[in-house]
């Protein structure tokens, strides 16, 4: 079989898995939570292997046109990591992997509702971006070790993140005691937003047929609703959408008495951000800040220019740090730095993809 | 009097540079402010802000508030001087509270470890205690040697029927927050040294010439010290596409009259010479550049040649009788998919072609176009063929010329970061204390540990140490 079939008995097995978390939620019956955690594993099994493939073709690819090139260059030029389509596809991976390991670490199967949805946007959006699926050859500025490990370490990074996200939501919502709370109107809107974005992608890519998807090359995100080239569908969708922002935010507090009675106590939900934070600040650090300039200095001689893609690095880079400062000497606590932790995650979702599709930089990925 | 006085402002200050809070204020002012310059396009022509302002404020008010945000320095924000200043205070205020702290950790991890009274352990934040049928001295020996097989260095007190045995590993990585915060500090100051004592500049290096100075601005050079000579300049392309393999460029230092270095530089490898690097940034075509065409003949023999040939020269095959003029050429020859003509679709050299009117004797005269790409075009009768190396001497490299004595100390730095994020997040402070009693026949022990972070591995650690001492007891009372 070809790397796209895993790839989409992968993607398929992580969106029937975030269901069947989301279920689990709701019915807490420990066959559904097993079952959950198993087609989880078998979507990352199978992702795996369509990684694997996937670098194997990329190889032949690479030393095609490069045949004086060594097995060690070949191996590193071929690793998946390039463009647009292949860093998302790892952020997926690295996802449900660090997702596996704390669910494992920390005996806790909700938390999957938390965080698989993540994983699915991410992989709607690869379908509606309209970013090539084709191993393409690697234009000379990328053709760099510093660069891969620069991606491969933000996007572990990132991943971390994710998570961190997926628990301080989860924490917000759990400890917020009533409708009349701030927080609540904070979690119900974020949420509503997430969800609104989800749905619109997922009407994107039915709106699509399968030909249309195969040749897409422009970026169709949204396309079908919000950002519709018609006048009218565009407002009906505005409208829907706050109207369905509403709605979460009038009848959403029914997620808390969801929430309670389940493994996922805040103290826990508090030490996951934490953990999840403290393993992806370093990596972003190293691999996103600090490998990022020294690529950018072999490639032009410049390891900082801030352009709007490195500022936006620069910003989350700021808000970890502002979380860690705030929680361990500034004395904040529990909600509070749980909505600095989403923050930071709105950030990281800015850096990679808002910076591409709303402003425009040095290394933007495609065009 | 007013030496107090004076002592209790600058308590004051201090205390106001050292606080936490902040950091936090500055933090969120850093990370909200630098998001203007990341909409507000920098350093570019006036009318490109004008035209995106307009699109939030109508074409009306845009020049307004365009002269507005200039006034602000929204336009260079990053070296306006409210950025930089924000900037400076948050290094301050970064100095002041670790010098504020660094002291006090210090004495922390240098002062020895005691032993504690038997509440003092019952009140650390892990805490166990079970009594097993043993010997004091067994038992002291076998929680010793858990202890040590776990990496700890024990330490030992004894009381009347008892002994304490209390340890601490990874005090140092206490330390490794302030090798963070230093390595910010240094980052500033390697980007100082670079502002002050470095340039960014630039260099349009024609083939076949030479430069002694690089550009700041169109009007503006900076000497190197040093002549710098681009002996070619060459795009490849992946095979059969527009896409581009390497942008390379043979480049030659020429100092004190002699050639000291030649290097062919790629994108992700530049020159270095005498601080200054060069690195393959862009290229483009001179106008109005007479070039040569380098043309590689061989004839059916096996003779080779390679010529360089300007427009309306002409060559002969050696041997052969076979004669060529240049007539035309084309940056990038492509057959019109309509109208089957042939057009250039590029002014930039992507698929070079050369026309040449061929007189071979005994054939009628024809004018056949060679692509440098498809080295086949260039194969005549009788087994000679002509190819086309290079139209040399039109193109020029553009390259990003910098000199930065300051990166060391940001390279310095970034390993100072990692290593001290690495050990600041992986690796925690430990201290264990274990009071063992005789209780008659049995022993009683108590356990009593902290962690600074990751109470979950140290809870673990700890049964291990546990589950791993009563065992080897249990297996000598056994024998
Ligand atoms: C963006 C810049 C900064 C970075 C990357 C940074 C990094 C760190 C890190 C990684 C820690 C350890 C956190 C933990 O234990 O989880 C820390 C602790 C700390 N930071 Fe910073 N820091 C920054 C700026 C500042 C500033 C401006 C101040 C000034 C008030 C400050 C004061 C502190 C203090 C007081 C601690 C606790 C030290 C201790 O445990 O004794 N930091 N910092």
């Amino acid at each position: 079989m070809s790397s796209p079939v895993f790839f989409d008995i992968s993607a398929g097995a992580y969106i029937a898995a975030m269901i069947i978390y989301i279920a689990y939620l709701v019915v807490k019956n420990k066959t559904v939570g097993i079952v959950a955690t198993a087609i989880t594993v078998f979507g990352f099994f199978s992702q795996s292997t369509a990684f694997l493939i996937r670098w194997i073709n990329s190889f032949y690819f690479w030393t095609a046109s490069h045949p004086t090139s060594g097995i060690i260059e070949s191996t590193l030029r071929a690793a998946p990591l390039r463009n647009l389509y292949e860093s998302l596809i790892f952020f997926v991976w690295s996802l449900i992997l660090i997702h596996l390991i704390i669910e494992f670490k920390y005996k806790t199967r909700s938390l999957g509702a938390f965080v698989t949805p993540i994983a699915a946007a991410a992989l709607l959006f690869i379908d509606v971006s309209g970013t090539s699926k084709e191993i393409q050859p690697l234009i000379p500025a990328l053709q760099s070790n510093w660069l891969l490990f620069h991606v491969l370490l933000s996007f572990l990074g990132y991943a971390a993140f994710g998570v961190s996200f997926g628990a301080a939501a989860a924490y917000i919502v759990v400890t917020t005691e009533s409708r009349n709370e701030k927080t609540y109107i904070f979690w119900s809107i974020i949420i509503g937003v997430f969800l609104t974005v989800l749905i619109g992608m997922g009407i994107d890519y039915v709106s699509l047929s399968t030909t249309q998807r195969a040749e897409l090359i422009q970026n169709y995100f949204l396309k079908a609703t919000l950002r519709s080239s018609s006048g009218g569908i565009a407002a009906i969708s505005w409208i829907g959408s706050i109207a369905f922002v509403f709605i979460i935010w009038r009848f959403g507090y029914g997620l808390k008495k969801v929430l309670t009675g389940l493994s996922l106590t805040p103290d826990i939900l508090d030490d996951i951000t934490y953990k999840s934070i403290a393993m992806g600040f370093p990596l972003f650090t190293i691999g996103g800040l600090i490998m990022g300039a020294i690529w950018a200095n072999s490639a032009w001689g410049k390891y900082w220019t801030w352009d709007p893609k490195e500022t936006w690095s620069l910003i989350t880079w700021f808000v970890y740090a502002l979380y860690l400062h705030a929680r361990f000497v500034g004395g904040w606590r529990g909600k509070r730095v749980a909505i600095l932790a989403v923050i930071g995650f709105v950030a990281v979702i800015f850096t990679y993809l808002g910076v591409n599709l709303v402003l425009s930089g040095l290394h933007a990925y495609g065009s | 009097m007013e030496e107090k006085e004076k002592k209790d402002i600058f308590e004051t200050v201090w205390k106001f540079f050292a606080s936490v809070k902040l950091a936090i204020f500055l933090l969120i002012i850093l990370a909200l402010t630098s998001i203007i310059g990341t909409i507000v396009e920098q350093q570019a022509e006036p009318s490109k802000n004008i035209a995106l302002l307009a699109k939030f404020f109508g074409d009306a008010f845009a020049p307004t508030v365009y002269n507005i945000f200039a006034k602000l320095g929204f336009m260079d924000m990053y070296g306006s001087w409210w950025f930089v200043s924000f900037l400076v205070l948050f290094s301050i205020n970064l100095v002041v509270c670790s010098l504020d702290r660094f002291p006090k950790t210090l004495r922390l991890v240098k002062t020895p470890l005691r032993p504690l009274s038997e509440n003092g352990i019952k009140s650390m934040p892990v805490k166990k205690e079970l009594t097993i049928k043993t010997s004091l001295n067994t038992a002291r020996d076998e929680f010793f040697n858990a202890l040590t097989a776990s990496g700890y260095r024990v330490y030992e007190a004894s009381g009347n029927g008892s002994i304490q045995l209390y340890t601490q590993k990874g005090r140092f990585a206490r330390l490794f927050v302030y090798v963070v915060h230093l390595s910010i500090i240094l980052i500033f100051l390697g980007a100082l040294i670079g502002i002050r004592f470095g340039f960014k500049g630039y260099l349009n290096l024609p083939e076949g010439r030479a430069s002694t100075v690089a550009y700041l601005s169109p009007d503006k050079t900076i000497p190197l010290g040093f002549t710098i000579k681009c002996n070619w300049y060459d795009t490849q392309y992946y095979k059969g596409t527009d896409t581009p393999k390497e942008f390379q460029s043979e480049l030659v230092i020429i100092d004190d009259g002699r050639e000291v270095l030649k290097k062919v530089i790629e994108v992700n490898d530049p020159l270095t010479y005498n601080g200054i690097t060069f690195y393959q940034s862009n290229y483009g075509m001179m106008e109005n550049a007479a070039g040569y065409f380098i043309l590689n003949i061989s004839s059916g023999s096996g003779q080779e040649n390679t010529l360089r040939l300007k427009y309306g020269d002409s060559f002969e095959i050696p041997g052969t009788g076979i004669k060529g003029t240049i007539s035309d050429f084309s940056t990038a020859l492509t057959r019109d998919r309509n109208t089957g003509a042939l057009t250039t679709y590029s002014e930039m050299m992507v698929n070079p072609a050369v026309a040449i009117d061929f007189d071979i004797p005994g054939e009628k005269k024809f004018k056949g176009w060679i692509l440098r790409r498809y080295p086949e075009t260039g194969i005549l009768p009788g087994g000679n063929s002509v190819k086309f190396v290079d139209f040399w001497g039109v193109e020029y490299t553009g390259l990003q010329v910098a000199k930065d004595p300051g990166v060391w100390l940001i390279y310095l730095a970034s390993i100072l970061m990692s290593i001290g994020l690495y050990i600041c997040f992986f690796i925690s402070h430990k201290k264990i204390w274990i009071q063992i009693t005789n209780d008659r026949d049995h022993a009683r022990i108590t356990v009593g540990g902290s962690s600074n972070r990751n109470r979950l591995a140290f809870e673990n650690d700890i049964e291990k140490i546990l589950s791993r001492a009563s065992k080897a007891i249990e297996e000598r009372s056994k024998k």
